[in-house]
């Protein structure tokens, strides 16, 4: 495996990589997404308690998921950069960053939007809900840290040093609702035996939830595409591929 | 060596007083603050003392945590302790025990006149302590590793802040949450390991995070 990865932490061959991973990653994720949400929000049966309101479920669940395993994604990479030196690793941090930003944000807010006419509050503090904010703020953190430096190299270290710093927060938000019980509802698919939510609404969130996996994946390429660009915008290999002067 | 980094460090407190007695006096203000903003019912601020306390508490610390490496690192201490590969480790931890005699055990000792000043009765009074106690010396590692990590920033001050105060919640809730539990006359021992817990493994990692952060920031 450490044969295959290798290469790729050249930026120019991680560059083509990323370039040719990417079409495929979007086309398929639009499509995933289309059909889980389609499928969700459109034609899956409704709660018999919530009814609409269930189908925030479809955006709100994904969306939390991949605000944790961008940041353990983000946490790995961050690690990767600090230990080996790697560049691209160091790159992809802040690649990976404002993606799982927003991903946080979005489930705080359809959270917040199911909250309302589910438990009567736009917000509680609970310990799950508490603990995603924080994770928000760890999210912003690494950005802000990142570029509070002149110097882009220390500032990028010492970002992904924030980043390990901050997975301890990744296991608190997963048992947050094992260990305090407070609003949030427990887990229903994350869970060892069988979930205990119905085939019917099961399959278009997976479905939902694979298709947000491969939009993160498609934007993170995107994204450090840009960032190997900008970085090594001074090599031969980036104006010999752009053509530019 | 530790004792040899704690001893400059002491002395260097002792002649530069500002440095602690300020985030001191700024302790007892935001706390004078309090009540006059929210009113001067008893009632009210014996129900609200353990937040405010906890939160003036926060807030001078971190006043305090600014200015925690930006002298060693203007006059090159830091960088000549990691260009010679010794004792990093020592000077932090002589930083933070530093940090926590000047900035945490002061507020413990300040935590009677508080009580008083708050109306808090006498089991609350002692939870307060406790937490106090066993949570100031993680607000003193915390706000060394923001130092750290922030110390060669062109813009540290706020950011400093924005990284730190985040870490602080878990502490922040476990803390009030005891006080809050004595002042019902319930007991408050699971809250109090929780602190401790939270202490010892930070206690353990947050000083090779530190070591590695000023690395980098010399490098």
């Amino acid at each position: 495996m450490f044969k295959w990865l290798h290469p790729l932490a050249k930026p120019e061959t991680l560059y083509r990589f990323c370039g040719h991973l990417f079409p495929w990653l979007m086309l398929s994720a639009l499509t995933i997404l289309l059909v889980g949400n389609v499928w969700g929000l459109v034609f899956a049966p409704q709660d018999y308690q919530q009814f609409d309101t269930v189908r925030i479920m479809y955006i709100h669940v994904p969306s939390a998921l991949l605000s944790m395993s961008t940041y353990t994604m983000m946490a790995i990479a961050a690690f990767i950069a600090l230990v080996w030196q790697v560049k691209v690793a160091q790159w992809s941090v802040l690649a990976i960053a404002p993606i799982g930003a927003v991903f946080t944000a979005i489930s705080l807010l359809t959270g917040m939007a199911w909250g309302k006419p589910m438990w009567g509050t736009w917000w509680e503090w609970d310990a799950r809900l508490t603990s995603q904010l924080i994770l928000l703020f760890l999210y912003l953190g690494v950005i802000a840290l990142y570029g509070a430096f002149s110097d882009r190299q220390t500032g990028g270290k010492v970002a992904s040093l924030l980043a390990v710093i901050g997975v301890v927060n990744v296991p608190i938000i997963h048992f947050s609702v094992e260990w305090w019980h407070t609003l949030h509802q427990g887990a229903s698919i994350m869970k060892f035996d069988t979930p205990s939510v119905h085939p019917s609404m099961l399959w278009p969130l997976l479905i939902s939830l694979l298709g947000f996996y491969l939009l993160m994946l498609a934007l993170v390429c995107l994204r450090l595409r840009t960032a190997i660009l900008e970085h090594e915008q001074h090599r031969p290999w980036v104006r010999a591929t752009l053509g530019g002067h | 060596m530790v004792m040899t980094f704690l001893r400059r460090e002491l002395v260097l407190l002792a002649r530069q007083k500002a440095d602690w007695l300020n985030p001191l006096l700024f302790f007892i203000i935001v706390l004078t603050l309090f009540p006059l903003g929210v009113g001067p019912e008893p009632n009210q601020l014996r129900i609200m003392a353990p937040g405010i306390v906890w939160i003036a508490a926060l807030l001078s610390v971190l006043l305090a945590a600014e200015r925690l490496f930006r002298d060693d690192y203007r006059n090159g201490v830091i960088e000549q302790l990691v260009a010679s590969r010794q004792g990093v480790m020592a000077f932090v931890l002589a930083k933070t025990a530093a940090n926590w005699l000047s900035t945490g055990l002061p507020l413990v000792m300040l935590s009677p006149v508080v009580a008083m000043l708050l109306g808090v009765d006498k089991a609350a009074f002692i939870a307060m302590m406790l937490t106090l106690l066993l949570g100031t010396p993680m607000l003193s590692i915390l706000s060394v590793l923001g130092a750290a990590l922030t110390m060669s920033a062109d813009k540290g001050g706020i950011l400093l802040a924005l990284l730190i105060v985040p870490l602080y919640i878990p502490l922040l809730i476990f803390a009030s949450a005891a006080i809050e539990a004595a002042g019902m006359g319930l007991s408050y021992s699971g809250q109090l390991a929780i602190l401790v817990a939270m202490l010892l493994l930070a206690l353990a990692l947050v000083p090779l995070a530190v070591a590695s952060a000023l690395r980098i920031n010399v490098s």
